[in-house]
């Protein structure tokens, strides 16, 4: 009977032991190793990382074999994980304009200072499916020359020296905000939305950086500059009164150059949207840059009309944790409620039936 | 667990949910927003009042966990196996034992007594949001007392179908003062909420809030003096245990429209049937 469902505890173990199995697949095809994945599968590391909000590549690697390859389950992983981490030190900022470019392109010049760099990006290929990959074939030799020491000056930066894009803020001492230790609050600002966004879904950014594009927010954006590659990560601990490297990280930053027509206060000008995620998660960088400028609308005097730009909006949705846990809780139990409903909804019924049954009744 | 804090969280952690607990306590009713965590479990799986349990659990204590009024639901097993892990304390399924009871959608039928703390799990902790979705508006509206939307609403349902159509999560005012959720609970279960003699807490993980009623604190459902606050009543009795005036859950027997009713409290049902209360269908063992 299913009333007394006795034995859950048994039925959750058993589920887990088919799970492993499922994950493992078919014994007689070799095992997945996390190195395989890490090495092979870098991309999908890559967003892990992003959205799980820590950067571990061996981590990363390990929580998708164990999700069997299901991202999301795979950043929620990594995330309740990094909640147990004991924080020792923040770092001082990235300096991206020091980083060891391995892809560095703008679109809005032909060339520039450090040069265009292509790098390993599917842009131009054809999608065509490689079938020799099926048969496992050699990849062939890299023809690139190593990545050049040459500084890279943001292209931001060039339109700075001419006054046409706004002014940076940048105090590096104001403190950050931290939405892992405390929950959003309203009006959030830029550096609350940009850690939101940088954990965000990589789905839903990019869905509300392309609504903006299609006319829902109208941001007229253009791809100033897209660098990816090392920087080095430095932090200051108090006691030591210097800085000191703690290792290389890959990143991929995104500017976005926006106009903006001015106010009677304003000149016109560029405005800047701002992308930036671990490895080489390109899409979510740049998608990022179009919600970071769309948020911008309230600070920028401009009139808050379209979803991408409603900042309650986009930062209480982005989290696939969130969202994922409560889309899903509809599965669990929730027959007391129901239960409840129906008592309503025959309640209600019956009371319509002895209403008309009454008007007929009256009309006889 | 090796490797984890006691209930898992770390101290300051621990220390950061009391301190929005003593502030939740202090101020009835009001949605204290606080660090939430991720947890090992799901969001929408009771995250929130896995963090209060967390919070106040000690070595002495004796946990009861509870889905839907029922023990032995999936859910439930699956948080107290989670505190039997990280805690080590002892677990129970005895409402008069328990010195703490986390709960999703239910109130124990056993009246509760000093002493016992009640954890709720909360997906929504805003009474307000389907009638206004921002948490800037809703905040103000909260300041300023201002419920009138509220009444409209119910004064809606009575116009439109004659009663009230709310049965589950219905809304209440603590203390005279905030308008509350009592997460979704069926409304059967609210007075049960006015003067407890337990304390009562509220945990919602997803969206970073905790909130409180202290002992012996007023709890009135909402309601206009023409249409006073009714909850749930059945035909049929329990067929297990025979009880009259408990939650009942209704169980689909066969495609021929066969059901039969049986308390949603397993304890209480369990514990009626042990001191030979029988329903037509009841056997003095619980079932296996």
């Amino acid at each position: 009977m299913y009333v007394a469902v006795k034995g859950g505890e048994k039925a959750i173990e058993n589920a887990h032991r088919l799970l492993a199995q499922e994950r493992r697949g078919n014994p007689g095809v070799p095992e997945l190793t996390v190195a395989q994945i890490k090495e092979q599968m870098s991309l999908a590391v890559d967003r892990v990382m992003t959205e799980g909000s820590l950067y571990d590549r061996d981590l990363a690697a390990l929580a998708i074999k164990q999700a069997r390859g299901d991202l999301v389950e795979a950043i929620f992983l990594l995330r309740a994980f990094r909640t147990t981490l004991p924080r020792f030190a923040t770092s001082k900022p990235i300096d991206t304009t020091a980083m060891k470019a391995r892809r560095r392109i703008s679109a809005t010049y032909k060339d520039l200072p450090g040069g265009q760099l292509l790098g390993p990006t599917f842009d131009y290929t054809h999608r065509l499916l490689d079938f020799a990959l099926m048969a496992e074939g050699e990849t062939p030799e890299v023809a690139t020359s190593p990545s050049s020491d040459e500084a890279l000056p943001r292209v931001t930066s060039l339109l700075n020296a001419e006054g046409l894009i706004e002014q940076e803020n940048s105090d590096d001492t104001a403190p950050v905000s931290d939405l892992t230790r405390e929950p959003l609050d309203f009006p959030a600002n830029r550096d609350l939305r940009l850690q939101n966004l940088a954990r965000g879904d990589e789905g839903f950014v990019l869905a509300m950086g392309y609504s903006s594009q299609r006319g829902y927010g109208n941001t007229h954006p253009f791809a100033g500059e897209i660098r990816m590659g090392e920087v080095e990560v430095i932090i200051e601990p108090e006691e030591l009164g210097f800085a000191i490297s703690i290792g290389d990280i890959t990143v991929t930053e995104c500017e976005m150059i926006n106009q903006f027509k001015g106010s009677a206060t304003e000149a016109p000008k560029f405005t800047r949207g701002y992308g930036l995620s671990f490895g080489e998660a390109e899409r979510k960088a740049m998608a990022m840059a179009l919600v970071d400028r769309s948020m911008r609308t309230r600070e920028l005097g401009e009139e808050v009309q379209n979803p991408a730009q409603d900042e309650e909006f986009v930062l209480y949705h982005t989290d696939n944790v969130e969202a994922s846990g409560f889309v899903q809780h509809l599965k669990l139990p929730h027959y007391v409620d129901f239960q409840g409903e129906l008592e309503m909804v025959r309640n209600l019924r019956a009371e319509q039936a002895n209403t008309q049954a009454h008007m007929l009744k009256a009309g006889e | 667990m090796d490797g984890y804090n006691f209930a898992y969280l770390d101290e300051q952690t621990k220390r950061m949910i009391r301190r929005a607990i003593l502030k939740a306590v202090a101020i009835p009713g009001y949605q204290v927003p606080f660090g939430s965590r991720e947890m090992p479990l799901p969001y929408g799986w009771g995250t929130g009042g896995i963090q209060v349990t967390a919070g106040v659990i000690g070595q002495d204590d004796v946990l009861k966990v509870i889905d839907q009024g029922a023990d032995d639901t999936t859910n439930a097993v699956s948080i107290r196996r989670f505190f039997a892990r990280t805690t080590g304390v002892k677990t129970t399924e005895k409402t008069t034992e328990a010195t703490l009871i986390q709960t999703r959608h239910r109130i124990p039928e056993r009246p509760l007594s000093e002493g016992q703390i009640l954890v709720y799990q909360v997906p929504i902790p805003e009474p307000l949001r389907w009638l206004e979705p921002r948490e800037t508006e809703t905040r103000k509206m909260h300041a300023l007392q201002e419920y009138g939307i509220m009444h409209v609403k119910l004064y809606e349902d009575i116009a439109r179908f004659g009663r009230i159509a709310t049965s589950y999560d219905y809304p209440v005012v603590v203390n005279d003062r905030y308008l509350m959720k009592p997460s979704p609970i069926p409304k059967f279960d609210n007075p049960k909420m006015d003067n407890m003699p337990a304390l009562q807490l509220f945990g919602a993980g997803r969206e970073k809030r905790i909130y409180a009623i202290p002992p012996y604190t007023k709890v009135k459902s909402l309601d206009f003096d023409d249409h006073p606050f009714e909850i749930q009543q059945w035909d049929e009795n329990c067929a297990l245990c025979g009880s009259e005036n408990s939650y009942l859950d209704e169980v689909v027997m066969d495609d021929q429209g066969g059901r039969m009713f049986v308390c949603s409290d397993t304890d209480h049902c369990e514990s009626r049937r042990a001191d030979g209360h029988l329903g037509p269908m009841g056997t003095q063992q619980a079932a296996e």
